[in-house]
């Protein structure tokens, strides 16, 4: 007679190891199983953030390998919090993160909500507004950077088109007060389509019937809009921005690709400050505590992306 | 504004989340302002206190 799969498996197990497992309870075999997971997260994740935490405290550096390391409190905080650079990098990173939110919401809400309208080629459309999204970030850095030269890049002839002015006669990522916005543009450029996908996903949850109902109460489209659309939205919407302020928070690659942090340090987002501070001068203990300070940040954003994906659950 | 004030007295989940939000929100803000520096040297304890503030309260009944 035919076993099943289980029997099967369980005859053909040696009998020393079948007599061990069968030995342990169920709450011994979930550990055996979650054990691993368990140690790997402790060894990747909370041990280095231990580690980071102490370190943030002394005067380490990783390149001086036999320096006394000495205890020097919360120094290296009081430095980076009375640093006006540090905080200049800080302003250079809101603004970064305010205009890139900002326009990815409104052109990401703009595209999903034409793209909701049921028409020809819908799907087409979609696959191509995508696209940018699933490039590597060091791939679109290297051919924006192409895009925005000033002699050969497309960028500054359609911007003379409509302008009139000479191409040459301005560059984008060499200029102080154009960098910043180089890099707004193609962040903007490579992550609105995921905001439009999150925008899609809540437009397509609304039901026909809600604007059934208002067009029965002749409510405008104009009202519909603003009644039924965007408070429906808006859940998915702010689980967006939340998102790509914490991932905006962190950028490193793309800007690196780009300026460099240059001109100056106009573009210097915190990131590329940290990574400066951490593998170009080696200070590792001023370093942790700059990497604390940032970590403690995004994970207070976290904390509310997390309360607002559960309000989003809940709806 | 009756019951925020009620639900911090008694120590409910939701106000105390609230206030913990608004506590990382104003840090993360005092850090990236371009107006006061002492706002930005006290946006890390500010955050920091939202954010324990927030994992302790989380365990608060509704």
């Amino acid at each position: 007679m035919l076993k099943k799969p289980m029997e099967r498996v369980a005859a053909a197990t040696p009998a020393p190891i079948a007599h061990s497992v069968r030995g342990l309870s169920d709450r011994a075999i979930a550990w055996v199983f979650v054990a691993p997971t368990i140690f790997l997260l402790l060894a990747i994740n909370i041990f280095p953030l231990i580690w980071t935490i102490r370190l943030s405290f002394t005067n380490y550096k990783a390149n001086r390998i036999g320096r006394e390391v000495k205890e020097i409190g919360l120094r290296n905080y009081e430095r980076i919090l009375t640093d006006t650079d540090i905080w200049l990098n800080m302003q250079a990173t809101a603004h970064f993160l305010i205009w890139t939110i900002v326009l990815q919401v409104l052109i990401g809400f703009t595209l999903a909500w034409l793209i909701n309208k049921k028409f020809k080629g819908n799907d087409l459309w979609t696959t191509i507004i995508v696209l940018p999204m699933m490039l590597s970030p060091a791939v679109v850095g290297n051919f924006w950077k192409f895009l925005y030269q000033p002699q050969i890049g497309l960028f500054n002839y359609i911007v003379s088109f409509f302008t009139g002015a000479e191409p040459s006669s301005f560059e984008m990522l060499g200029q102080v007060n154009l960098a910043p916005w180089s890099i707004v543009i193609v962040d903007t450029w490579m992550w609105t389509p995921f905001v439009m996908l999150i925008c899609l996903a809540g437009l397509r949850s609304i039901p026909d019937y809600i604007y059934e109902a208002a067009e029965i109460d002749r409510a405008s489209k104009w009202r519909q809009f603003w009644t039924i659309t965007v408070p429906m939205v808006l859940p998915f919407l702010m689980l967006a921005v939340l998102f790509r302020g914490i991932e905006n928070f962190k950028m490193f690659d793309l800007v690196v690709q780009l300026t460099g942090g240059g001109p100056g340090s106009t573009t210097e987002l915190t990131s590329i400050n940290l990574k400066r501070e951490a593998f170009e001068k080696w200070r590792t203990g001023y370093a942790s505590a700059y990497a604390i300070i940032l970590f403690v940040t995004v994970f207070g954003l976290a904390s509310i992306y997390v309360k607002a994906l559960n309000k989003v659950k809940e709806r | 504004m009756t019951s925020f004030i009620q639900g911090i007295c008694k120590f409910r989940r939701g106000p105390w989340e609230m206030l913990a939000t608004i506590l990382i929100a104003l840090g993360v803000f005092m850090l990236m302002q371009p107006f006061v520096m002492w706002a930005y040297t006290y946006s890390f304890i500010t955050t920091l206190i939202g954010t324990v503030m927030f994992i302790i309260v989380s365990h608060f009944p509704e």
